[in-house]
């Protein structure tokens, strides 16, 4: 995890020369010792952060008997995969390799319609200027704090009436018509940060707006295009709302779904495979933490993009 | 160019003026053309929707009858139904006790963090980390199994001579619980927080010190209201996003809102309501109400931020 550990943050300096100056600077030794209390209230604070997450791990591998049991021990004597084979197993006829596959569908899709989507359109509001340009972009910002729930009914039954209730149509539709604000928002951002002398000297070299966006800008927003993929991936492997409502059959379940069957239909009997489970259905969201961090953390601190 | 600047200025803006207007309807043409994916979201996913929602708010539906005309009904009824009001009650509580505790959290870490310390990078990611899980069915599941019946949780607290049993099955309990989770969530906003503290500068605190300032007074004076634009988005953005916690709730309580509705959230009733029982007229009054309520709360905050929200260049 510290690999990747911001690259802006200078190395810390050593204070001696300053301690010249500024007769009120700290000795080293008060320095080292309020260092060493940070990072010792930092890191208690780390660990009880990170405690479900190493809960959940370390249950993972033990037997149902020492799960809530009275040993709460992190590490146990015990230690097998037998929970992760029967996770592996699946739930009702359902292997849950198939499970994965479906939500790796839902959001690759979800990648490509949005990244697709929310560029073109952002390129729009950011670059050219045309009447009720302000007007669509207010709008577009009012969205952001709209509670979807006001439009989860309607879209049900129009999407009921239309046959397409358990396929992901109603699920990625959404994501190919630019409809997380979110990424619109922050694309448009981005691109009003590039200097406009691109977009003029290319008009003088008599490219459209086709050029300018397809061979200008979308090599310019890398960035933007991976933190926007990394969060629209993200998001849709965790969705629960939209399959909930949309899929019906086990088959086309993705992962929190299939997790809620499991849920249903083991009860509190297996413990043991059900948060085996839940550790696999979070594997890919925690890889693409750990390899991505930089662009997750930087992304949110600069949009201001939710959890 | 041997004509008079008079002549030779109108020679070139003669043609120009078409041009100019030939550019801008191209321009018009091409800005509707690149906002159409979003265009068309936004009228079919997004308008369309909001307008007949609120058309089934006054209507009795079940979607498979026609949609009955039955007036402001729903809404009246709306506020005699008790498990509406609890859902209600339920999901206040969430947001008033849940989102200063998390934000607070949030705040007190960015402070501790900001500083030029080894190790920033990492301590930022490791707290960060909930942010990304934490609406999650997986971490729903782990969060129940926690707070179980000789949990962990209960069995630390055992350990320090408090019996509180599980938290999942006593309703007195399961509001603390959920809270937990939100805040144990308080990473996205500490980032960003973390971020506006970066822009704060260093002078002024070293100017506060010079004339004796404590740490309490340069919070109170610097640190808060320069910080406060911070303060007001994340405010804004939790307390939205307070009101429609769905998954936590749905998995912890396996899809009912218990023990005695004291999870049940609003938009976990509103589902209950629309999609089991398909009262969908019913589930859209109470969408409608999310929205303006969501509405008010967003023009309340904006109508007094004015009061305790500086931003820079501000005389104030």
């Amino acid at each position: 995890m510290t690999t990747m550990a911001t690259p802006t943050q200078p190395a810390p300096t050593k204070p001696p020369a300053a301690q010249v100056y500024n007769p009120k600077s700290e000795s080293t030794a008060v320095k080292r010792i309020k260092s060493t209390i940070f990072h010792v209230v930092a890191l208690a604070l780390v660990a009880m952060v990170l405690y479900p997450a190493l809960w959940m791990i370390s249950a993972s591998f033990k037997p149902n008997s020492e799960i809530g049991g009275a040993n709460n021990a992190l590490l146990s004597a015990n230690f097998s995969f037998d929970n992760f084979i029967t996770a592996m197993e699946g739930i009702g006829g359902v292997s849950t390799l198939t499970f994965f596959t479906n939500s790796l569908i839902l959001a690759v899709g979800a990648v490509v319609g949005t990244v697709l989507s929310a560029s073109i359109s952002a390129y729009a509001f950011a670059r050219i200027n045309f009447p009720g340009r302000g007007l669509f972009f207010g709008m577009m910002i009012a969205t952001l704090l709209l509670p979807f729930h006001v439009v989860i009914i309607p879209q049900y039954i129009v999407f009921q009436q239309l046959g397409l209730v358990d396929t992901y149509v109603p699920l990625l539709i959404g994501k190919f018509l630019a409809a997380d604000a979110f990424f619109v928002f922050l694309m448009v951002q981005f691109m009003r940060g590039l200097p406009a002398e691109l977009d003029e000297a290319a008009r003088i070299d008599g490219a459209g707006h086709v050029r300018i966006f397809g061979s200008i800008m979308l090599p310019l927003m890398k960035p933007a295009l991976i933190s926007t993929s990394i969060f629209s991936f993200i998001w849709s492997w965790n969705d629960f709302l939209g399959p909930l409502l949309y899929l019906n059959t086990p088959e086309k379940y993705p992962l929190p779904l299939a997790l809620r069957l499991f849920v249903d239909q083991t009860q509190s009997s297996d413990y043991g495979a059900m948060i085996a489970m839940s550790v696999l259905a979070l594997l890919p969201v925690l890889v693409f933490f750990l390899v991505f961090q930089r662009y997750i953390v930087e992304g949110v601190s600069t949009q201001g993009l939710k959890g | 160019m041997t004509q008079s600047p008079t002549l030779s200025r109108r020679a070139a803006s003669a043609p120009s003026q078409p041009r100019k207007s030939r550019r801008r309807g191209a321009d018009t043409r091409a800005g509707y053309t690149f906002l159409l994916p979003w265009l068309l979201g936004f009228i079919a996913l997004t308008v369309g929707p909001m307008i007949s929602s609120l058309y089934l708010s006054f209507t009795n539906y079940n979607l498979f009858d026609a949609p009955k005309w039955i007036g402001l009904d729903n809404y009246t009824s709306l506020f005699q139904d008790e498990r509406f009001l609890q859902s209600v009650g339920v999901t206040m509580q969430y947001v008033v006790f849940g989102t200063p505790l998390k934000l607070a959290a949030a705040l007190a870490i960015a402070m501790l963090l900001n500083s030029k310390r080894k190790g920033q990078g990492f301590y930022r990611s490791a707290f960060y980390a909930p942010s990304l899980i934490g609406a999650s069915v997986s971490i729903a599941i782990v969060w129940k199994a926690m707070f179980g019946d000789s949990g962990p949780v209960d069995q630390g607290l055992s350990f320090f001579g408090i019996n509180l049993g599980g938290w999942v099955g006593n309703p007195n309990m399961t509001m603390g619980m959920m809270i937990l989770l939100t805040v144990w969530q308080f990473g996205a906003p500490m980032v960003i927080f973390l971020a506006g503290l970066k822009q704060i500068p260093v002078d002024l605190y070293e100017a506060a010190s010079m004339d004796g300032a404590g740490p309490v007074r340069k919070f109170m004076n610097i640190t808060w209201p320069m910080l406060s634009p911070v303060i007001f988005f994340n405010l804004l953005m939790e307390t939205i996003h307070a009101f429609q916690i769905f998954a936590s709730a749905y998995i912890i309580s396996n899809g009912e809102g218990g023990p005695a509705g004291s999870t049940l959230f609003y938009t976990l009733y509103l589902y209950l309501r629309g999609f089991s029982d398909f009262r969908m007229g019913y589930a859209s009054a109470m969408a409608w109400l999310l929205v303006i309520v969501v509405g008010i709360i967003t023009l309340i905050f904006f109508k007094t931020s004015k009061s305790w929200v500086h931003y820079s260049g501000d005389s104030k």
